[in-house]
């Protein structure tokens, strides 16, 4: 039975977190994600849950303990943000290329510098290469309900990946919103008993991790964590569909909003989706054939079924709230770009927008849709545009 | 669940490049776990030998001064009194001949 | 959907009354969103937190631009802050104040709308015996709004205030006189 409850995103990450009961959780404080181990660490004080958390000192060794506890065998999470990450960069790539499953809230936050709190996703973006899967959430309820199927993504023996999951600080994770939540019982349910393919303290069968690879085999072990990533795009769906039945609401790679006859189209991750949302329904009460794909799904990037999803859109705006400094568009535009690649007769256009916690109103995806509208009928328009900064 | 273990001790032994050569992809457990821990004992460091230690029984006292320093733990010990050397592990290091006192070892070319 | 802003400064309990007002709607079915705008803000410093409010699912994840109704819950921020930027006139701006509608009106130039006082101070200091003026703006807020009716909204806070203040039924007894208070002493309606 569903229970209807008013939470933030952290407040939700962490009663998933509970709900979900893992063996270790090991995590070191960072702004906007703080209260997610702030909130596990009173569950495993008031004894309910049984987990081990683990409090250290910096997030590199975080990320150190969790790679430990899941190769000991123990379901492991935790939970950071922009410089916190940054800090457990090596150990991101260790974790993905051990096949460890460890789990994480994301809560996304400018990378520094100049030092800033607020939310971009400049931090998730910087670590699209590290072999870990990406899911993207809109809302608090996204971001419980992500967090729970990444459990099943990340364990399943064809994938064997870490999972990041990413919300957008502050907007997402500190807004007090309606979520429906589910009963304990039927989240333990779901993800199941741990069933490691192997692990450290298995006394029957002994193994060895990190162990040195020479040219002669390293190129082997990429090319089955490739194959990983690869499968991870089924199982996700397999998961989501598995966790429909269970409450209702439907996952797929990517959200399609008022997409299949829209002319015009935005392409945009997490909190600012919303936003969009409420502008397409705006736009089409004046007739003008808006749409929005969200991508839930990063990584694995879901090119074939994008490129499906957005091939009759004519003019399409991809909005990155990071940088990317390729000097040619956001990494989600290029993305995009690689998807719709000998696609005639599309406008594709890079947006910038929020760096560091610039807010993003309805008046700002409204001109976007405008612009796109203008540049359709008279071809012109930038490549690059940086939405709301000041000229 | 057993996909990788059924295997294990045919396909991820071979350490040898050679062997290395023959593995596919797709035959790798995840990460590249070595799932027949204490395996580094099957691999022939002995083939990297060009000189060979001989243990000269009869100059031999057993002072076991030999015994820790072998990198390869090539030099058995039984009932506490070394033995002869495992050829098979021994690359020739010489340093058990640097450190007998009693010019018990002698250090000879390889054929 | 309501759209409401409010501007506090840092330790008035401004980011909690507007949690407050969004779990109490939420009691009575709707859709809610609570948040706050953050800041480098430490006590004193001034602050803005945000309530929608609707009967349907709420997408928009954006500050507040064009409120229908602004909570002033120090009444020095008016003049430093424009505290009626967007303001729909048809809405309305709550002060907490001890001067009358009338003497606020012409204290903020440029706007046509109605306002509406409360001496929260007073009231927090007499029902709490120390200043919180947050939750004597919260029973204005709703009152002038009209988001709720009073007695569910009075039924729904007391059961919040019960949990959040467990151990001190004290301090529960005394906020949910300084609320009812507020909404019968609110000036301008």
């Amino acid at each position: 039975m569903a229970i209807r409850e008013k939470l933030s995103g952290n407040e939700a990450v962490a009663v998933a977190m509970k709900q979900i009961e893992p063996d270790v959780v090991a995590a070191f404080p960072i702004t906007p994600s703080t209260e997610v181990p702030q909130y596990f660490s009173q569950f495993v004080a008031n004894g309910q849950v049984d987990t081990e958390f683990v409090a250290v000192e910096s997030e590199h060794s975080a990320m150190s303990a969790c790679i430990g506890s899941q190769a000991a065998g123990g379901r492991t999470m935790t939970a950071t943000s922009s410089n916190g990450m940054a800090l457990m960069w090596e150990m991101l790539y260790i974790a993905s290329s051990l096949r460890l499953p460890i789990v994480m809230a994301l809560v996304n936050r400018a990378l520094s510098g100049p030092i800033n709190i607020h939310n971009d996703h400049s931090d998730s973006m910087g670590a699209r290469d590290s072999g870990w899967i990406q899911l993207y959430s809109e809302t608090n309820q996204e971001a419980y309900d992500n967090f729970i199927q990444a459990v099943r993504i990340g364990e399943h023996t064809d994938v064997l990946l870490p999972v990041m999951v990413c919300y957008d600080g502050f907007i997402t994770s500190h807004a007090v919103e309606n979520i429906e939540i589910l009963e304990d019982g039927e989240v333990k349910d779901f993800v199941g008993e741990y069933e490691p393919l192997h692990y450290l303290l298995d006394r029957e069968r002994a193994i060895s991790l990190g162990a040195l690879d020479l040219p002669s085999i390293y190129f082997e072990h990429k090319r089955g964590q490739a194959q990983a990533m690869i499968n991870a795009k089924q199982v996700i769906l397999d998961v989501a569909a598995e966790y429909e039945r269970l409450t209702g609401r439907r996952y797929g790679l990517f959200e399609e909003y008022m997409l299949s006859d829209a002319e015009v189209a935005v392409v945009v991750l997490n909190s600012t989706a919303g936003t969009t949302k409420a502008v397409v329904d705006k736009l089409r009460s004046r007739g003008i054939k808006a749409g929005l794909l969200k991508p839930r799904v990063f990584r694995p990037f879901p090119y074939d079924e994008i490129r499906e999803a957005l091939g009759h859109v004519k003019g399409i705006a991809v909005l990155d709230k990071a940088e990317g400094f390729s000097g040619a568009g956001g990494p989600l535009f290029t993305e995009v770009g690689s998807a719709l690649q000998g696609i005639a007769n599309v406008e594709m256009t890079s947006y910038i927008y929020g760096l560091g916690g610039r807010d993003v109103t309805v008046d700002h995806i409204e001109s976007v849709f405008m612009d796109l509208k203008d540049r359709l009928a008279d071809g012109k328009g930038n490549k690059i545009t940086y939405l709301g900064i000041h000229e | 669940m057993t996909r990788w273990h059924d295997q294990s001790s045919a396909t991820y032994m071979k350490l040898d490049r050679e062997g290395d050569k023959k593995r596919s992809w797709k035959g790798e457990p995840p990460g590249g776990v070595i799932l027949n821990s204490g395996n580094s004992k099957e691999f022939s460091t002995g083939d990297w030998r060009a000189m060979r230690p001989i243990w000269l029984i009869e100059k031999c006292t057993q002072c076991l001064l030999c015994w820790p320093v072998c990198p390869d733990m090539a030099i058995p010990v039984e009932g506490g009194e070394r033995t002869d050397y495992n050829y098979y592990h021994c690359k020739g290091c010489g340093i058990c001949v640097e450190v007998c006192p009693f010019d018990a070892i002698d250090f000879i070319r390889e054929e | 959907m309501i759209e409401i802003r409010w501007h506090g400064r840092g330790g008035q309990g401004t980011k909690t009354a507007a949690l407050f007002l969004a779990e109490a709607a939420f009691e009575l079915g709707k859709f809610i969103q609570g948040f706050p705008e953050y800041g480098p803000e430490r006590m004193g410093a001034p602050i803005t937190a945000y309530n929608r409010i609707g009967d349907s699912p709420i997408k928009i994840h954006s500050n507040i631009y064009t409120p229908d109704y602004v909570v002033v819950v120090d009444e020095t921020l008016i003049g430093p802050i424009d505290v009626v930027a967007g303001l729909d006139e048809d809405g309305g701006l709550i002060v907490n104040t001890p001067e009358d509608p009338q003497s606020v009106t012409e204290r903020i130039a440029g706007y046509g709308g109605r306002v509406y006082t409360i001496d929260a101070r007073r009231i927090s200091e007499e029902e709490l015996g120390r200043y919180f003026p947050n939750i004597p703006m919260l029973g204005a807020v709703v009152k002038v709004t009209g988001i709720m009716e009073d007695r569910f909204f009075v039924e729904a806070m007391e059961e919040i205030l019960k949990h959040k203040f467990a151990t001190k039924p004290k301090v529960v007894e005394g906020n949910i006189r300084a609320l009812t208070r507020s909404m019968e002493e609110v000036v301008g309606i």
